[in-house]
C-alpha cells in the first residue's frame, strides 16, 4: 500500500506535509497521501508524537483551512466550524449563544491549550472526558464530515462508537458541528482534582428548553461515550414547576440520582467508580438547581 | 490560488522573532519547541513536561500564546514566532522580568521564561487584569519552587508601574 511518503534518488524516506488554504485541497492531500493524518491544534497529536505512540509518515495541517473557521449563528440552529478554538468559544456571540459550551471550554487545560485546542479535534479524539462531548450530545448535535465520496451528517451519538473511537473514515474530515438553539438556561459542570489543567473525573451539561418544556441532559467521563440520561430528563420534565421554573429540593435531589444511575464508570488512576456516580448525582443536581435560578 | 501542493517536510524555513530561519534534516514530528532548542539554538523555551501541562515552554504563535511542545514545527511555516529571546531583545518584557528578578519570583529560573512569556501576553490583552484574570492567565504555567505568591507580586508591581 501506498503511504504518504516517497522517497528520494538515494532511497531515503521522504515525509510530506501538506498545508491547505481549502477544504477541497485539503481532501485532495488526503487522497494524494493515503494514510496522512490530520493535524489541527496539535494538543492531542503532538503529546501523542512525543510520546511515541504516533510516528506520522505525512501530515495534512488543517488550521489554514477556511471552510473549517468560524461559526454561524442562524435562527433555528449554530453552526461551528471543526477549527474554532476553545477560546473562540468562550468570547462573544457563540459565548452568549452557547453558554454551556463557553463554560466547558473554559475548564478545558490552560490558556495555552484554549488558544490551539479545537472543537473538531475534541470531536474526532472523542475521549470519554471530552468537555465539548455532554452539551454536544445533549444538543443533539450533528457531526458534517466529508471526504472522497462526498459529505454525510451524523449525529454524534452515532458518531462516537467507544473509547476514542468514531466513525471518522481516514480520508475523511469533520467540517463542523450543528446544534438546534434552544431557549433557556443551560449549564456545564465538571469535577477534577483543581480547576485548571484537569481533565474531567464526571462531567455533566444541563440544557433547559423552556419552549419545549423539556431538560436535556449530557454526561461525561462515566461511560465509554457521552451518555443522555432519559430518566432524569423525563423526571425533570415532570418535576419542574413550568410557570415558576422551580422545582423543589426532593425533585432536584431525584433528578441527581436519576443521572447517576444511567452511569456506568469505571475505576482509574484519576478516581473510583464510587466516586464518579456521587459526583455525577452531586454536579448533575447543582446544574439544574443553577439553570431555574438562573431563570427566576 | 492554486493549490498548496504536499511538499517535503525535511526543509522549511521559520519567522522566529522576525528572523527568517532556515530548519534543515528535520523529522516531520519534530516539535516547535525542539526545532527552537535544539536546531535553532534558542534555548529560552524550556521542555519540562513535553505534554502541554507546565508551560515553560510557552511562545507566541501569530501573538497568541501557545505551548510550543504542541506546536508541529512544520506547521509552524508562515506564521510569526516569538520567543522570549525576542522579548528580551526588543525589551518589550524588560520590566516584567526585572520585577520578578526583584520581587524573588525566580528561584531555579526554569519555569521564568514561560512566565515572563504569558505575563507579557496578558498585560498586553488586559493591562487591568484582576487578580482573578491574572491567575486564569496563568493557571497553564507550573513553578514548583516559588509557591506562585511572589509571581503574582510581581505582576501587581509591574501593572502599578505601568498606570503610573
Ligand atoms: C495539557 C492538556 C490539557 C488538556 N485538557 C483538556 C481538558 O480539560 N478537556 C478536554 O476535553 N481536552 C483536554 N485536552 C485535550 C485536547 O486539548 C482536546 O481534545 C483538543 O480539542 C484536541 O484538538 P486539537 O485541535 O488540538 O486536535 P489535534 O491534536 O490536532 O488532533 C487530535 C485528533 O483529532 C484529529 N482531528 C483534528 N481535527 C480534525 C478534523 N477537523 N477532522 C478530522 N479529524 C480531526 C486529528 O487527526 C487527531 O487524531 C488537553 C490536552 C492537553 C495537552
Ligand atoms: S514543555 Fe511544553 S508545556 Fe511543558
Ligand atoms: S522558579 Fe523553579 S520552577 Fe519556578
Amino acid at each position: 500500500m501506498s503511504t504518504g511518503s516517497t522517497h528520494d534518488a538515494r532511497g531515503a524516506q521522504q515525509l510530506r506535509v501538506a498545508r491547505p488554504a481549502t477544504l477541497d485541497d485539503a481532501l485532495c492531500a488526503l487522497r494524494e497521501m493515503p494514510g496522512a493524518q490530520l493535524l489541527a491544534g496539535g494538543t492531542d497529536f503532538c503529546v501523542e508524537v512525543s510520546f511515541g505512540s504516533r510516528r506520522p509518515t505525512a501530515v495534512v495541517a488543517l488550521r489554514r483551512v477556511e471552510e473549517l473557521r468560524g461559526h454561524d449563528i442562524a435562527d433555528g440552529h449554530v453552526r461551528i466550524g471543526a477549527g474554532t478554538t476553545y477560546a473562540e468559544m468562550g468570547r462573544g456571540a457563540l459565548a452568549s449563544t452557547l453558554p454551556a459550551l463557553a463554560a466547558a471550554a473554559r475548564t478545558v487545560g490552560s490558556p495555552q491549550i484554549r488558544n490551539a485546542g479545537t472543537l473538531g479535534g475534541n470531536v474526532a479524539t472523542a475521549s470519554p472526558a471530552g468537555d465539548t462531548l455532554p452539551l454536544l450530545v445533549a444538543l443533539d448535535a450533528r457531526v458534517r464530515v466529508r471526504g472522497a465520496a462526498g459529505e454525510r451528517v451524523v449525529a454524534l451519538e452515532r458518531f462516537v462508537t467507544g473509547v476514542k473511537r468514531t466513525v471518522l473514515a481516514p480520508d475523511e474530515v469533520v467540517v463542523d458541528v450543528v446544534v438546534d438553539r434552544c431557549r433557556g438556561p443551560q449549564e456545564f459542570l465538571k469535577v477534577g482534582t483543581r480547576n485548571a489543567m484537569v481533565i474531567a473525573i464526571a462531567s455533566v451539561a444541563v440544557v433547559v428548553d423552556l419552549d419545549a418544556r423539556a431538560v436535556r441532559v449530557g454526561l461525561g467521563s462515566v461511560a465509554p461515550v457521552p451518555r443522555r440520561c432519559a430518566s432524569a430528563e423525563a423526571h425533570a420534565g415532570e418535576a419542574i414547576d413550568w410557570g415558576r421554573l422551580w422545582a423543589s429540593e426532593a425533585a432536584l435531589a431525584r433528578f441527581g440520582e436519576l443521572a447517576a444511575e444511567a452511569c456506568s464508570p469505571i475505576t482509574d488512576h484519576r478516581s473510583t467508580a464510587d466516586y464518579r456516580s456521587h459526583a455525577v448525582a452531586v454536579i448533575a443536581r447543582r446544574a439544574l438547581e443553577r439553570c431555574i435560578r438562573h431563570a427566576t | 490560488m492554486p493549490p498548496e501542493p504536499a511538499v517535503i517536510a525535511d526543509r522549511y524555513e521559520l519567522s522566529v522573532n522576525a528572523t527568517m530561519r532556515v530548519v534543515e534534516d528535520a523529522w516531520i514530528g519534530e516539535t516547535l519547541l525542539f526545532v527552537l532548542r535544539e536546531r535553532l539554538g534558542l534555548p529560552g523555551a524550556k521542555n519540562a513536561c513535553e505534554q502541554g501541562e507546565c508551560g515553560s515552554c510557552s511562545v507566541l504563535l501569530d501573538g497568541v500564546v501557545v505551548c510550543a511542545c504542541l506546536v508541529l514545527a512544520v506547521d509552524a511555516v508562515g506564521s510569526e514566532i516569538q520567543t522570549v529571546e525576542g522579548l528580551s531583545a526588543s525589551g518589550d518584557a524588560a520590566d516584567i522580568q526585572a520585577a520578578l528578578v526583584r520581587g524573588g519570583g525566580v528561584q531555579c529560573g526554569f519555569c521564568t521564561p514561560g512566565f515572563v512569556v504569558a505575563i507579557y501576553d496578558l498585560l498586553r490583552r488586559n493591562p487591568d487584569a484582576d487578580e482573578m484574570a491574572v491567575r486564569e492567565a496563568l493557571s497553564g504555567n507550573l513553578c514548583r519552587c516559588t509557591g506562585y505568591g511572589r509571581i503574582l507580586d510581581a505582576v501587581r508591581a509591574v501593572q502599578r508601574a505601568r498606570a503610573s
